[in-house]
């Protein structure tokens, strides 16, 4: 237990306060909903405290104009980044950006990030724009990413993001939660990467279907701010309406650190909102005693590195059973493991070994404050000496837009979060996915290898 | 009554095979987001489907993003109906958004066979094919205001309308 949160506060059992014990999703929804508690299945409309979109904003603004509004309800809840196809590379892609950077100005969109700083899930948890216990609702299937912090992330449909433009509002149902409990710190060499798809592999990918997949035990404590965004994100790829990693000091800190980076950018501006919040008081913890649909718990002495093979998330592999497959292009990156821990990894890995002939490895941090630091800290030269191409930060390659599209036939390891046929542009090329410090060693090797086998 | 034939697939089909994500953010208009539906995984799916054909598929169909095109290039298609063993969350959403039935009914989604003809009365909830008749649990009520709005869009512009007419 740490500094911040009482035990009181952590998992209180639901029958001593006279009340029935709540997951997290319901008292989030309940929050969100503006209710005092909320069933299992029950529909509620919710106002979520932000609404996410990325390069699909243009499309989201053709459909909120037949609303026949001229301002959106909710500008100052509104995120947007530039993304998915950065810096665009091709005329429709830069006239798309070139209409989104109209309606930013023509609605006043404060909170919006041009093209290289970064993938929409890192920046916002980086410019702490979303706090515990808050609801993000994104046109992005990875907004369960939020988890990480203790928030309600769900991904919906661009009409859907236009309705909240338009109304502030969305009918969600609560969903079933599944408890997942890991006791113990991951042992090296292992990551929340291999956790994610150990649980997808064991469970299936409609394992989490419609639920909130929501975590605890030591092996969550243990785990770095880096890992637990990895965890939560993955869980877009087990079905999962929504994540949930309890929040303790570790949380606290990465946001207060985000919260004061916003402010020291505003030079000086006075403005009422300059005051931190009190992020400590806002964690929303789930009941001791709470009904789940299922619980599922791990030891972490018995995960090991592992894969997703072609061309299923949930078709998974110990790393022993498919290294030595070739490969021609390896990639580090994405809103899953595109930051400052991945590349650290990666860097260890090829730190003075080159990449193989035969193979090229591309490195995209997820952000360009992730960039800023890999360089600060000799990252990026110790990879781009190795033979890496640095691309900028964003979604690269990773659903088949450009920067590192793999020619038919070949194979391609990433630390991405699909490997759907055609995910990463061609319909007959493989994807198979890890963690950072294997793509990395696999990129050495010029086939898939484990990394403790190299350094 | 939906009426049609099926195009059958197995369990994850993907948005990626539905509608690749290298055509998410430049592909307009119905005739273009039509012509890409399902390229990676049925090539001859979208010159050939037919007005009120229904697509069939295994367990959490639509899995992966959230891009609305996955269920939209259906409907611009003229897919009737898709029927499931089950859906991943946000392809269900973007279906009935989209005024595209989504019905989970694993019994006839395992009974049905790739371009038999298959008819579906939304009235007594029922799918005919040539296994026999498989009945299909009520839409949520919140599903059907949708659908009977004619998708979210509609739904949306009625409620503002309302909430004008009354301010």
């Amino acid at each position: 237990m740490d500094r911040h949160f009482s035990s009181q506060q952590m998992g209180q059992a639901g029958d001593e306060r006279g009340q029935v014990a709540r997951t997290f999703a319901q008292k989030a929804l309940a929050r969100a909903a503006g209710l005092d508690s909320v069933e299992v299945g029950e529909v509620v409309d919710v106002r979520p405290d932000v609404v996410l979109s990325h390069d699909n904003t243009a499309a989201i603004r053709e459909t909120w104009l037949q609303f026949g509004q001229e301002r959106i309800v909710i500008p100052q809840k509104l995120a947007i980044t530039l993304d998915h196809a950065v810096p665009a590379p091709t005329t429709r892609h830069a006239q798309n950006h070139a209409e989104i950077r109209a309606f930013v100005r023509e609605q006043g969109i404060r909170h919006f990030f041009e093209v290289g700083r970064g993938i929409c899930h890192q920046v916002l948890s980086e410019e702490a724009l979303v706090l515990p216990g808050q609801m993000i609702l994104g046109a992005d299937s990875h907004t369960p990413h939020f988890g990480w912090l203790g928030a309600f992330g769900a991904g919906v449909g661009r009409s859907e993001v236009a309705a909240l433009w338009a109304t502030g509002e969305l009918w969600l149902r609560v969903p079933e939660s599944v408890r997942i409990v890991l006791e113990g710190e991951l042992p090296k060499g292992v990551t929340a990467k291999d956790f994610a798809l150990r649980i997808i592999g064991d469970w299936g990918a409609d394992g989490g279907l419609y639920a909130s997949v929501e975590f605890s035990g030591s092996g969550l404590e243990a785990m770095s701010v880096d890992s637990r965004m990895a965890l939560a994100n993955m869980m877009a790829e087990f079905g999962a309406k929504s994540s949930y990693i309890p929040p303790d000091g570790k949380t606290v800190a990465y946001l207060h650190e985000g919260l004061l980076r916003r402010r020291t950018r505003k030079s000086g501006a006075a403005s009422t909102d300059d005051r931190l919040p009190e992020i400590e008081e806002m964690g929303v913890f789930p009941d001791e005693d709470a009904a789940y649909r299922a619980t599922y718990r791990y030891s972490s002495d018995e995960l090991e590195p592992t894969v997703a093979c072609p061309h299923t998330v949930d078709n998974v592999a110990p790393l022993s059973a498919v290294a030595g497959t070739e490969v021609q292009q390896a990639f580090i990156g994405t809103c899953t493991n595109g930051r400052l821990e991945d590349i650290a990894e990666a860097a260890a890995v090829v730190q003075g070994r080159q990449v193989a002939v035969g193979t090229r490895l591309l490195v995209i941090p997820a952000s360009s404050l992730v960039l800023q630091e890999a360089m600060r800290r000799g990252y990026i030269q110790a990879l781009i000496a190795a033979g890496a191409a640095i691309g900028t930060p964003g979604c690269g390659p990773c659903m088949g837009n450009h920067m590192g599209v793999p020619a038919t036939g070949e194979v391609t390891i990433a630390s991405a979060n699909r490997n759907f046929r055609g995910r990463m542009g061609t319909r007959d090329a493989e994807v198979y996915l890890a963690s950072p410090a294997v793509v990395a060693a696999s990129a050495v090797a010029g086939r898939i290898a484990d990394p403790r086998d190299i350094v | 009554m939906i009426q049609g034939r099926a195009w059958k697939y197995g369990d994850n089909v993907n948005t990626d095979v539905l509608f690749p994500g290298k055509h998410t953010y430049t592909a307009k208009g119905r005739e273009e987001i039509a012509s890409h539906a399902l390229e990676d995984l049925d090539p001859a799916f979208a010159p050939n489907v037919r007005e009120g054909d229904v697509v069939i598929g295994g367990r959490n169909f639509g899995c992966g993003s959230s891009r609305e095109q996955a269920a939209t290039c259906l409907v611009y298609n003229g897919v009737g109906a898709v029927i499931a063993q089950s859906f991943a969350r946000i392809f269900y959403r973007n279906a009935i958004n989209n005024g595209l039935l989504a019905i989970v009914c694993p019994e006839a989604a395992q009974a049905i066979r790739g371009q038999e003809p298959v008819s579906i009365d939304l009235e007594r909830r029922t799918i005919e094919c040539a296994a026999g008749c498989f009945e299909f649990p009520a839409l949520s009520a919140t599903v059907q205001e949708i659908l009977e709005a004619g998708g979210l869009v509609e739904q949306v512009k009625r409620r503002l309308a309302s909430v004008r007419s009354n301010s």
